[in-house]
């Protein structure tokens, strides 16, 4: 699947550019987008570094079984077959505390942790397996409280109420989260694990 | 007020969350400084595992961009919008928004700057923008950091809650500011 849409995405770019004259174009963007694509890894390097840090802390204090118990009818409700004190389930639960307030840093060190845990769990190598599905179905609609760089680049192009549309973000993401959750339980039995 | 509100939420978030983590666990009598050190030495090694995935969905992005496929395609559905009285301004961002972050970022500062913030398409915009994050982008990082190969139904998932939050962006704008 990854392949095919891959290869579509470079041959439909190859073949447009050709088509509309914009072949000088191509090699540019090529290099351009490739270097940018090794800048956010190495960018992402140190909040990641200081961040899975932050986490080690928080697991071994047991400061997370309160974040745990606090949000455990969500983690019930989107993986009940989990073992809920999991340290899948701890990072997944403050990747998502992450994304609520705010804290964008945060969120994506917490949530590849999230992966490599669930990929402890996963009988099937090499095959994404249901809890990781749900997983991303919660993280593409990001449900956050405050939507900062939203609000920031309406300040700055002179809005007269920057964060009127904080309600209207929230709600247009419940639909998103509530869409994509019950979109991936009704999809998992079409595309079983380990299948193809 | 509200305004005010949410800005001194987003700015305290980070600070008081560590100094809570940072006391609770000298309270709890764990070494901090190696247990940071601990956890923090993975943090290289993950990072730089992204990077082949990283190259090769942003350099795909990049050529879909650079080529005009986007524009051939906002051209191609445009009219179809129109029917559904849909504003077509919105759909560059719209489409651009699961492939790329700071693509849609710019088509957003665009519309904000060309029909003001406080227009319905400049409120569209930023509902959009802040409804939905960079789904292709998600997927290629979460499933590349740990090996995954075969995504099954990710990606479905992630585009039709995209297309929901594009959905529920305009029903919600129009109930609101219509």
């Amino acid at each position: 699947m990854i392949n095919f849409i891959w290869f579509a995405m470079m041959f439909v770019g190859l073949v447009v550019a050709a088509a509309t004259g914009r072949i000088g174009a191509v090699s540019e963007a090529i290099f351009a987008s490739a270097e940018q694509a090794v800048a956010v890894a190495f960018s992402m390097i140190s909040v990641m570094t200081f961040w899975l840090g932050i986490m080690k802390i928080i697991e071994k204090s047991g400061l997370i079984h309160w974040v745990v118990k606090i949000l455990r009818p969500l983690s019930v409700l989107l993986f009940p077959r989990l073992p809920q004190n999991h340290p899948a389930v701890h990072a997944i639960l403050m990747n998502m505390s992450a994304n609520l307030l705010g804290m964008g840093s945060a969120a994506t060190p917490f949530g590849l942790k999230a992966m490599q845990e669930l990929q402890n769990l996963n009988p099937h190598a090499e095959s994404a397996s249901d809890e990781m599905c749900t997983f991303l179905a919660v993280n593409t609609s990001s449900i956050t409280l405050i939507p900062t760089t939203v609000i920031a680049l309406r300040a700055a192009s002179g809005s007269r109420n920057p964060t009127e549309i904080v309600g209207t973000t929230i709600l247009a993401t419940l639909v998103a989260w509530t869409t994509g959750i019950l979109a991936e339980r009704l999809l998992r039995n079409f595309s079983r694990a380990g299948r193809r | 007020m509200l305004q005010n509100l949410l800005q001194t939420v987003a700015a305290w978030s980070i600070p008081l969350f560590l100094l809570l983590a940072l006391v609770y666990a000298v309270y709890k009598k764990v070494d901090v400084f190696d247990t940071f050190v601990e956890g923090a030495r993975d943090g290289f090694q993950t990072s730089i595992t992204l990077i082949p995935y990283l190259v090769a969905m942003i350099v795909a992005i990049g050529l879909l961009r650079a080529s005009g496929a986007i524009d051939l395609l906002v051209g191609f559905l445009e009219p179809l919008l129109t029917r559904f009285h849909i504003p077509g301004e919105i759909l560059p961002l719209a489409l651009m928004r699961p492939l790329s972050g700071s693509g849609a970022l710019g088509i957003t500062a665009e519309i904000l700057n060309s029909y003001g913030p406080d227009s319905f398409i400049g409120r569209v915009a930023s509902t959009m923008q802040g409804s939905t994050d960079t789904t292709f982008y998600i997927l290629t990082v979460y499933f590349g950091s740990v090996g995954i190969r075969k995504i099954r139904h990710a990606l479905a998932v992630g585009l039709i809650a995209d297309f929901a939050a594009f959905a529920a962006t305009l029903v919600i704008c129009t109930l609101f500011f219509g």
